[in-house]
């Protein structure tokens, strides 16, 4: 036998085996490769940041004692009614068509139990979500599937989709397999073929443009409700000031870990900047037209956990939105559903094989076999658990930092555990009192 | 008949106004003067009224009309009519771009020419131009009938859904997907009731009709050229 010593076998980074996986399914299929969620890489995130609490200087409050308040009010500039919410959790846009009508349902459920609201998506408003949802912000897409007066005279909140952080610049594709005869008609489509959602609107181009369209939209709508601007975050200083100069009551900023349907995935990963970079530029903008807290920002993309949702305020934002986290809370990506996700070739937590409508879990499908396994009440149920948990988490940690409000969270409560995360915070490295970019420094 | 001067009592009580008169209200005829292209003008409406608006108008015209007659005795900008769902749009000088972009229903009427993405993403609703449309018009459309008495501009019907478009001229350029077709009896009714709808004289016959190849429908790789 040789003794001779040999290295061990080296994988490399470069070509790891991930990526030579997707080269040899690019050869063999023609075609990009299309799934749901968002980025999965790593980047800076709220995990790349700590709270300080409270010290000689600063006294906490006695938690589940002394009163840490929740409530928060969007569209409070120009909306005769405001929408005031318990918590400053959202759920986020999602369309039916990408989710079976029984998930709608249970979303709103959900958020209406937990005092918050839930939004419509590409496909227009269901009976179902409408009938379940205290507060149902409808969706002005650039598809304007099933888009009317009657609806978005429903609504408690309008929200113009300029941008999606999964894929600012990018339309949408739901495909053929998905396009139910109920989805279809909603859509004004056949049956059966994939449907675009296209990139930009068809009516307007620009920030001149949009200040028209919101004046239309507030015409239409007696300018009672709120009119919110989703943007992903590419560029978060400018498209905040612009959003703000045509007109928005709430700006909605989603950076690049937020969830999407169906996309490709060297969009997910490669278009638009993480959720943390997106924040500070944003309220800077704000501070800047001195309109923080009198236009709201609701941030989302990769928020889990009430401390995600803390830290989210205390870099200026308003409330928060969830998409992914919801779906999850539903039953998406359970490992009860093992066995299928292998006979699909995936994994529990990997599965985002959305677009093909064969979920196990019954969530994004419109097959209403699969749809029957969720069950809309009990997944409601474990959606207001879920958001009041995150409630709590938040709370407990506004009150170690002394706070009476989560509103009252600071930039200052914060520090950062990595060069990259103290630079996009713009909070000091922890242990220091400097950061990249600091001015005098 | 009832007055509204824009310039003088402003856009929101013209809107509020409007947008208040009910199924069965006796105040049926209505004339908005001074416009002054001003945007967003009889936007919402939702009850069996007739509007003539004397003078040009800017963006959104007449947008998400329901069941209401608007007639602009004048010039309209960007996205008359867009998202009409019914009633009936009459313009009688020029219409800017995306003339009934995304309608879902209702007729509207351009007696001039209208410009780039005239019927964009339309959902259902009829279009008829007496003159010409600009570039890139029936993008993405989906249900309805466009029809065009004089000529269309490049990419006509570019990823075409199931609209159906009319042409009595030239044609620049057909968009992806977007090819000739067999013109049937049907068609010929359906476009003649149009024109007649819409007070052309224009015959039935001299147009060609334009739909879907079909052929972008479901993504195919081997079609990534055509984008
Ligand atoms: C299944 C699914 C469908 C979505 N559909 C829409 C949509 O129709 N319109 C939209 O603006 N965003 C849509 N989004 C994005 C969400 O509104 C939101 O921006 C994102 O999910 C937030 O990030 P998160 O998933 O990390 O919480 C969708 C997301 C998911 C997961």
């Amino acid at each position: 036998m040789d003794k001779t010593p040999g290295t061990l076998p080296i994988q490399s980074a470069t070509f790891s085996n991930s990526i030579n996986s997707e080269i040899r399914r690019a050869a063999a299929t023609g075609i990009y490769d299309i799934r749901g969620g968002g980025a999965k890489r790593r980047v800076p995130h709220f995990d790349d940041l700590l709270f300080l609490g409270a010290s000689v200087s600063r006294y906490p409050l006695e938690g589940y004692r002394e009163r840490c308040g929740t409530s928060v009010v969007l569209g409070t500039r120009f909306a005769k009614k405001p929408i005031e919410l318990d918590i400053p959790v959202t759920i986020a846009g999602m369309s039916f068509g990408a989710l079976s009508g029984r998930a709608k349902e249970a979303l709103g459920r959900g958020a209406s139990a937990a005092g918050t609201s839930t939004t419509t998506g590409d496909g227009g408003m269901t009976p179902e979500e409408r009938g379940h949802s205290t507060k149902l912000v409808y969706q002005y897409l650039p598809s304007r599937y099933g888009m009317n007066p009657d609806d978005l005279r429903k609504a408690d909140a309008i929200e113009i989709v300029v941008g999606q952080g999964a894929k600012p610049g990018g339309g949408g594709m739901l495909l053929g397999q998905k396009i139910s005869d109920r989805v279809a008609e909603m859509r004004t489509l056949p049956t059966g073929i994939d449907q675009r959602s296209a990139c930009r609107h068809p009516d307007w181009t620009g920030p001149d443009d949009l200040e028209i369209k919101i004046l239309e939209l507030r015409e239409i709508t007696g300018w009672q409700v709120p009119i919110y601007v989703k943007v992903g975050a590419t560029r978060p200083y400018y498209d905040t000031a612009l959003a703000v100069k045509a007109g928005a009551d709430v700006v909605v900023m989603d950076g690049m870990q937020g969830g999407t349907a169906a996309t490709q995935d060297v969009f997910i990963e490669h278009v638009g900047i993480p959720t943390l970079a997106s924040i500070r530029p944003a309220v800077q903008a704000l501070q800047d037209l001195g309109v923080h807290r009198e236009v709201q920002l609701v941030i989302s993309g990769g928020i889990r956990t009430g401390a995600d949702v803390a830290k989210a305020l205390a870099l200026g934002a308003d409330a928060v939105a969830i998409g992914t986290a919801a779906l999850v809370a539903l039953g998406d990506n359970d490992p009860k559903w093992e066995a299928e996700y292998q006979a699909l070739g995936t994994t529990t937590g990997a599965y985002d094989d959305w677009h093909e409508g064969r979920d196990p879990a019954g969530i994004t499908t419109q097959d209403p076999e699969l749809a029957a396994r969720l069950d809309p009440v009990e997944a409601g149920r474990r959606l207001r658990n879920y958001l009041k948990v995150m409630t709590l988490e938040a709370q407990t940690i506004a009150r170690a930092c002394g706070h009476n409000h989560l509103h009252n969270l600071e930039p200052e409560d914060l520090c950062a555990l990595t060069m990259e995360a103290a630079a996009m915070a713009k909070v000091p490295l922890a242990g220091t009192d400097w950061y990249p970019g600091k001015p005098g420094f | 008949m009832q007055t509204y001067d824009v310039a003088a009592d402003g856009l929101r009580g013209l809107n509020a106004t409007l947008q208040a008169q009910k199924q069965e209200t006796n105040q049926t005829r209505w004339e908005v003067v001074n416009p002054k292209g001003s945007h967003a003008i009889a936007v919402g409406l939702d009850a069996p009224i007739d509007v003539t608006v004397k003078g040009s108008t800017g963006y959104y015209c007449a947008g998400m009309n329901k069941q209401a007659t608007v007639r602009v005795v004048g010039s309209v900008g960007p996205g008359v009519a867009e998202n009409m769902m019914s009633g009936t749009v009459i313009v009688d000088g020029d219409a800017s771009q995306y003339a009934g972009a995304t309608g879902h229903g209702g007729l509207l009427v351009i007696k001039g020419n209208a410009s780039s993405r005239c019927g964009i993403s339309m959902k259902g609703i009829d279009i008829v131009v007496h003159g010409n449309i600009g570039h890139m018009s029936a993008f993405m459309a989906q249900a309805g009938n466009l029809v065009v008495c004089g000529d269309a501009g490049d990419a006509l019907g570019d990823s075409l859904y199931e609209a159906k478009l009319f042409v009595r001229g030239s044609v620049k350029s057909l968009g992806a997907d977007c090819i000739e077709k067999e013109m049937r009896p049907e068609h010929l009714e359906t476009l003649g009731d149009l024109l007649s709808r819409a007070g052309s004289d224009a015959r039935a016959e001299d147009f060609r009709r334009y739909g879907s190849a079909r052929e972008l429908y479901n993504f195919d790789i081997d079609n990534a050229a055509a984008y």
